[in-house]
């Protein structure tokens, strides 16, 4: 049995429990006098809550607890405490609602029917605040004010500069202006979000809860109720699915911690799949403003973007997003001016978060899209245009980040021979029977190096207990939410130890059993940095008992020991080794007993402002329009990606396919649409994504590079190819119809109406709309 | 209100008393405590929640427990016929890497099992139509296809293709791997 499991297929380490249903998730979880938990939510999108009256609610029998805003301690919260001033959520409303779904009131009950008939015997008074929907309404003078701290309701905004835009713009033979716009769309992880708290004698909290993020909701809820943060632990079970939308601290785990706090009895809170989509959190819509200059030989010369991000009523991460567009907006190709101008902005609408490709998504629907028109204006093929452009290993964005490995140009020689590009794309737009294809790119951060959280611990750690039996035990905050992180870190560590897969066993994700810190699952960051914490305390492991055999052999001081195969050896003569749980026997005893540990952690220093390292792909998508229907099936998606050195081969093959997937439903068919403030398609019957029967054949190949921040080489691959699929299936309906998106998604019915030449219904041409940021107002 | 049932699941019986709107898939996962059916949406949409009603597949969210009185439910606990005899399709589930955060794989295993059950040797267009009941929101469906796929031979190459059918708890040895499917190297 090999003991080398990195590059290998190796299944996953929670398969078993997962294919058998054993997996326990957060609502499977159920306590002895459980009680049961119910939020009450505004109807209205923006309201002072005039009278507010519980009294009947809190006398139905079965109920335990009735809470609202004034019974909480009053303290704000969000994930960037680094700027306190952004922590603009409360659990539960203080005289106020700002979004259709906003929080009002909590209780717990004997059981969920009867916490749902207590919430409809509260009596709320809402006093109706005019409301802003869209980002002209809520930035136009004299727009009603969603937080009096923001007056011009521009929360946030950020701005990148480098090189000569002027010069750039002014030695360009070709330059051209477009606005995109991106809709807002949901996670939709098929596990609503739960939590269950569990309080103890002195009032401290034990909390399940379907989370990215067991550190952050920690620290959050311990702040909310002010308990210090060991007083919180917080425990993720199995997680069905995050992809940025659980990551931050939640009324429900408030209010469940709250309610335990208050009564001594566990609480329960489980979300239904229509607050998840009416409520929960979603992707930044956003208009974005791109102005860029070629040579006319396709040299790219300047490139000066705006954008308005639509927050909805608080922040959440929009802090995060606003930069992290600008920053995506400045990545795949040499730019040599650019300028970035980015915004949030407060709306009554439903906050939006962070969500997979975080920012990407945006900003990179508008930077493939606006290549793909160039290109087209400039009669050179889009893929050479990319190839003239694109970024190498070294290149730089003055003061924001290096690029490191890069094997973006390959991806983009390797996706043209797989697609069989150059021949199919010869023929004319709309010529090809309906038939398409099309390019989109990506590159994606592998971990972030900001410290929004203002954490005071290391990025990621680990803890590795070696045992004279031969097993290992891995303990790590490390969050596994369904990408396989767990079975990637076990990879890691057996493969530096030459152990077995089934030698390890693991603890993760809870507070108060496995090392601080951990700054959970987000920016595609557990691989590289949870993985180098794992391999620097397998590596303290590997030295003791590397000791242990030099000793004992009396090896020659530059022979070197290996462990391989379950053995400690020297690797210059393999018979001088004895079997790991030997040594670790050895050393034990050599030290009193003591046992075996390595601690390893991992935080990253001096590498910029944005990422240790980034992912680079290119993809090609083949759609077949039916100009009848006005339908776009996608058929076929081709991928070249570097995501580094590849760790497990069906992981990342699984992290495309679902990206392919996701970004498929942004281009096509996925969008919460709002009216009057309301989500009306809060179902998913109405909210459309991508099923079996939608999906394309896929086809991916990895460019490998060997990063050296990576461990064994690898970087990120779980969120970075989302990006290229829209503006990929985008240039594909272009080249099968002629009708060129600068909106998403391409639905039938916009298809038809641009085929049709009636642009208002297309609702794409948006080139009067303004992506201006108004000065900022006086703040109060 | 309550009223005293009797429910058939994975071979064994159980009396509960259940008010007459209690779903089964509430009963299967809260007075049985068989979680192992999920809950996506409850609308009957997701198909995170499908069991086996009499070894036809249904959205156990749109069913009331009253319903399934009479008939013989299987859920995915009942799939597996002990720690290391997976059905085959659990089996392929885990090792063409069709799990990811696991949340649809029990629903999916067990409209997999349909299918093959009506259909051994099915096609691809088949697979995806087979499955087109449940969302996945990680996988891209692609391996989920291919585990399908898988499954499909091995039940065919496993055992008489009747023995399969009709029970899926009776599908054939998930392999030789004493941990249950998916040799780990
Ligand atoms: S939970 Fe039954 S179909 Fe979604
Ligand atoms: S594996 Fe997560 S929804 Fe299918």
């Amino acid at each position: 049995m090999t003991s080398r499991p990195i590059g290998k297929d190796v299944p996953r380490v929670d398969g078993w429990a997962k294919a058998t249903g054993a997996a326990l998730y957060t609502d499977d979880l159920s306590l002895p006098g459980m009680l049961h938990g119910a939020l009450l939510r505004s109807p209205v999108p923006h309201a002072r809550i005039a009278h507010l009256d519980t009294r009947r609610a809190a006398a139905l029998p079965g109920v335990k607890a009735v809470v609202v805003g004034s019974d909480l301690p009053a303290v704000k919260y969000g994930n960037w405490r680094l700027v306190p001033t952004t922590q603009d959520e409360l659990a539960l409303a203080r005289g106020r609602v700002r979004f259709v779904g906003d929080e009002v009131a909590a209780v717990a009950a004997v059981d969920r029917d009867t916490a749902e008939e207590a919430l409809a015997l509260i009596r709320v008074e809402y006093e109706p605040l005019p409301a802003v929907f869209d980002l002209d309404a809520a930035m136009a003078a004299g727009a009603p004010v969603l937080h009096e701290a923001t007056p011009d309701n521009v929360s946030v905004t950020r701005k990148i500069a480098f090189g000569d835009l002027e010069a750039g713009f002014g030695a360009s033979d070709y330059v051209r202006e477009d606005t995109f716009t991106v809709q807002a769309v949901s996670h939709a992880y098929l596990e609503p979000c739960a939590t269950l708290a569990q309080a103890d004698d002195l009032g401290r909290i034990t909390l399940w809860t379907s989370t990215q993020t067991p550190y952050i909701v920690q620290c959050l809820l311990a702040s909310t109720l002010g308990l210090r943060e060991n007083e919180v632990r917080v425990v993720k079970p199995a997680v069905g699915g995050g992809f940025g939308g659980k990551m931050e601290l939640r009324p429900w785990d408030v209010c469940a911690a709250f309610i335990a706090r208050r009564t001594g009895k566990p609480v329960k809170f489980a979300l239904s799949r229509e607050e998840e989509l009416a409520t929960g959190r979603r992707r930044h819509p956003m208009r974005l403003r791109s102005r860029v200059g070629f040579k006319r030989d396709g040299t790219l010369m300047a490139k000066d973007l705006q954008v308005l991000l639509e927050g909805g009523a608080y922040n959440s991460m929009g802090p995060t997003a606003t930069f992290l567009v600008g920053n995506f907006g400045a990545m795949l190709y040499r730019y040599p001016a650019y300028r970035y101008a980015g915004a949030h902005v407060y709306t009554n609408h439903a906050p939006a978060g962070a969500m997979r490709g975080f920012g990407a998504p945006q900003a990179l629907f508008a930077t493939e899209t606006q290549m793909n028109m160039a290109a087209e204006a400039l009669g050179i093929d889009p893929i050479e245009l990319r190839l003239k452009n694109a970024m190498r290993p070294g290149d730089e964005i003055p003061d924001v980040a290096t690029v490191g490995t890069c094997g973006f140009a390959e991806c983009l020689e390797r996706v043209a021979e797989m697609s069989g590009w150059r021949e199919k794309r010869r023929r004319g737009p709309g010529t090809g029977g309906g038939k398409g294809l099309g390019i989109g790119c990506y590159s994606f951060i592998t971990g972030g190096v900001f410290n929004w959280f203002n954490t005071p611990y290391p990025f990621s750690a680990a803890e590795v207990r070696a045992y004279a039996d031969g097993t290992v035990h891995l303990l790590t905050m490390a969050s596994d939410i369904g990408q396989g992180s767990d079975t990637v870190l076990q990879q890691i560590l057996a493969e530096e130890l030459g152990i077995r897969m089934q030698d390890v066993q693991m603890t993760a994700g809870d507070t108060a059993m496995t090392p601080k810190g951990d700054l959970g699952t987000w920016g595609s960051r557990v691989t590289l940095m949870a993985g180098n914490a794992v391999l620097e305390a397998a590596r303290q492991v590997k030295e003791e008992l590397a000791r242990m055999v030099s000793l004992r052999f009396d090896l020659n001081v530059v022979q070197e020991v290996e462990l391989k195969d379950g053995m400690v050896r020297s690797k210059f003569r393999p018979d001088r080794g004895i079997p790991f749980a030997e040594a670790v026997a050895m050393a034990q005893k050599a030290n009193r007993g003591k046992p075996v540990v390595g601690r390893g952690t991992y935080t990253p220093r001096d590498m910029g402002l944005v990422t240790p390292t980034f992912s680079f792909g290119a993809q090609v998508a083949e759609v077949d329009v039916d100009r009848e229907t006005g339908v776009t099936r996608v058929t076929k998606v081709y991928t070249a990606h570097d995501c580094g050195t590849v760790l497990n081969p069906m992981a990342v093959d699984g992290q495309v396919h679902g990206c392919i997937q996701m970004g498929m439903g942004y281009a096509l068919s996925e969008e919460l649409v709002m009216r009057d403030g309301k989500t009306v398609n809060a179902s998913f019957l109405d909210y459309k994504m991508p099923g079996a029967l939608d999906m394309p054949e896929c086809e991916a190949v990895c460019v490998e590079t060997h990063d050296p921040r990576g461990p064994f080489g690898a970087k990120e691959t779980g969120e970075g190819p989302i990006s290229a699929t829209a503006p990929a299936i985008a240039d594909a309906v272009w080249h099968a119809s002629g009708y060129r998106a600068t909106g998403l998604p391409i639905t039938a019915e916009k298809l038809l109406a641009a085929l049709d030449g009636d642009d208002s219904i297309a609702g794409e041409r948006r080139a009067e709309a303004s992506c201006a940021i108004p000065d900022p107002r006086p703040r109060g | 209100m309550k009223q005293t049932i009797r429910l058939r699941v994975n071979g064994d019986t159980y009396e509960v008393a259940v008010p007459p709107w209690r779903t089964l898939n509430e009963v299967l996962r809260e007075d049985l405590r068989l979680t192992g059916t999920k809950r996506g949406c409850g609308d009957g949409d997701c198909g995170a929640c499908t069991v086996l009603l009499d070894g036809r597949s249904v959205t156990s969210c749109l069913m009331l427990a009253v319903e399934a009185v009479g008939h013989e439910v299987t859920t995915v606990e009942g799939l597996a016929t002990a720690r290391d005899a997976l059905h085959p399709v659990q089996a392929e589930f885990i090792a063409a890497g069709a799990i990811q955060c696991g949340y649809c794989t029990p629903g999916m295993e067990l409209s997999a099992a349909y299918l093959l059950s009506r259909n051994p040797s099915p096609t691809d267009d088949e697979i995806r139509r087979g499955l087109s009941g449940n969302l996945c929101r990680c996988t891209g469906y692609q391996k989920i296809f291919e585990a399908v796929r898988r499954a499909s031979d091995r039940l065919k190459g496993a055992a008489p293709p009747d023995a399969a059918a009709g029970d899926p708890a009776a599908g054939g040895p998930a392999g030789g791997d004493p941990s249950g499917g998916g040799a780990r190297p």
